[in-house]
């Protein structure tokens, strides 16, 4: 049996958890905790392991999905979490531009960790405060070769998107 | 789709560098603590400005910019009051009182003046209306952003507001290849040039400052500066060795394409869901 990885990584309160459950054929094993700081009066639980989805190939291929947890002080699980990937995915809250720093730092932070293929995902553009994709490049100041992808991570359709444009980003760069 | 937000998450220097790159046009409202601003773009260049509680009538910038004088300016607010600015501006013109010239150029430093205040704020809910313009009755000016953009961040006194802004000086720096961007119109300092004759891929910021001779505050503030003004952007310092863990050694198979082979089954499976 072979096994790959891929990384789910972003901001607190992105969506990570929630993309990797929308798409995981497994109920996502979280290790989800009551928030106990200002950031409870953006949601209650947040994940301070790692959430866990997978998805069977066939017989011989196993394609696993981790989402990082989101606040700071467990930023020590990044770079675990990060060894072995194939490629990782940026969530950004379009809705929240105070994210947006912390969303480049741990851009920055992952690309250290291995020069692998990624993407972003410009999750939530399904709310009205969304920021407009364009933008949120700007803001992020992402290059004009990264992919950038509007997003609701609720949608399976989107999901897959874009999990299909990291692979495709993959492909090109083994070619 | 949104663009608002609030000033202590995103600065007014952050949201003239997105202006400015998308080449916007439309209106930025922002609403401070004491009084609101109304600032418009055409294509990514300023083009008006106004503060709440300011008058921003043609006569009364002309008067402040020294156009015209007290006697004047008084005349002009008892017997014009109800004319538009196009239509003052046109009769001065044609009296001989002043020129365009000094028009254009007494709006673009009354509203150059106006954002220069709008530096100073560091809270105020912004929205961003697209395709918004000018009243009708206003007279548009044409200004470029990346002289105010570096303006704004020589000003950037906060070594935390930097660090958390470039947190990594072992990074490099290069040229963009934005079309339109010219060097030479922007109004650099002597020092500024210095930094910008060092920027190449394989000299990373902290080797820039060393040979430069600035402090790390020093050459954060001047990088950060180019950087909003879009005239650069971060790049990884160009290595020989790489010690990193690659994308082949990721994947599973020995022939680049046996691991083609297998993204291409990931592809479809995904594809399947």
């Amino acid at each position: 049996m072979q096994t790959v990885k891929m990384v789910v990584t972003g901001a607190f309160n992105s969506g990570k958890t929630k993309f990797v459950q929308t798409v995981s054929e497994i109920d996502v094993v979280n290790t989800e905790r009551k928030v106990t700081s200002v950031e409870e009066k953006i949601k209650a639980q947040t994940t301070v392991a790692m959430d866990f989805g997978r998805i069977t190939v066939d017989n011989e291929l196993v394609l696993y999905l981790f989402g990082t947890p989101g606040q700071k002080r467990f930023d020590f699980m990044w770079e675990i979490l990060s060894e072995g990937m194939l490629g990782f995915i940026i969530m950004v809250d379009s809705t929240r531009p105070e994210t947006f720093r912390e969303t480049r730092t741990i851009l920055e932070t992952f690309r250290a960790y291995a020069p692998t293929p990624f993407v972003v995902a410009a999750n939530k553009q399904d709310l009205e405060d969304a920021w407009e994709v364009d933008d949120i490049r700007i803001a992020l100041r992402l290059d004009p070769n990264i992919k950038i992808i509007s997003c609701s991570s609720i949608d399976k359709r989107d999901v897959k998107e874009v999990l299909l444009q990291l692979l495709n980003t993959i492909l090109i760069e083994l070619s | 789709m949104a663009l608002k937000g609030n000033l202590k998450d995103f600065s007014i220097t952050q949201l003239l560098n997105l202006v400015n790159l998308a080449k916007k046009t439309g209106t930025l409202i922002i609403k401070g603590s004491k009084n609101s601003a109304r600032v418009t773009f055409r294509e990514g260049k300023l083009v008006f400005a106004e503060l709440s509680g300011q008058r921003s009538d043609i006569g009364t910038i002309l008067y402040k910019n020294k156009i015209i004088s007290t006697a004047q300016f008084n005349t002009l607010d008892k017997r014009a009051s109800n004319m538009s600015d196009k239509e003052l501006g046109l009769l001065l013109i044609n009296s001989g009182y002043v020129t365009q010239q000094e028009i254009i150029s007494s709006l673009q430093t009354q509203f150059i003046g106006i954002i220069q205040q709008l530096f100073n704020w560091a809270d105020g809910l912004f929205h961003f209306i697209s395709g918004a313009d000018i009243p009708d009755d206003k007279i548009p000016v044409r200004v470029n952003l990346e002289n105010i953009i570096m303006e704004s961040s020589r000003r950037i006194q906060e070594l935390e507001n930097l660090k958390d802004e470039l947190p990594d000086l072992n990074l490099s720096l290069k040229f963009t290849d934005r079309p339109g961007v010219n060097l030479k119109n922007i109004n650099l300092s002597a020092v500024e040039w210095r930094v910008v004759s060092f920027i190449n891929p394989k000299n990373s910021i902290k080797q820039i400052g060393k040979a430069t001779k600035l402090s790390d505050i020093e050459i954060r503030r001047i990088v950060y500066g180019l950087l909003q003004a879009g005239l650069i952007e971060l790049v990884r310092l160009e290595t020989k060795e790489r010690t990193l863990p690659r994308l082949d050694q990721a994947l599973p198979g020995k022939t680049k394409e046996e691991q083609k082979n297998l993204v291409n089954r990931l592809i479809t499976r995904i594809r399947s869901i």
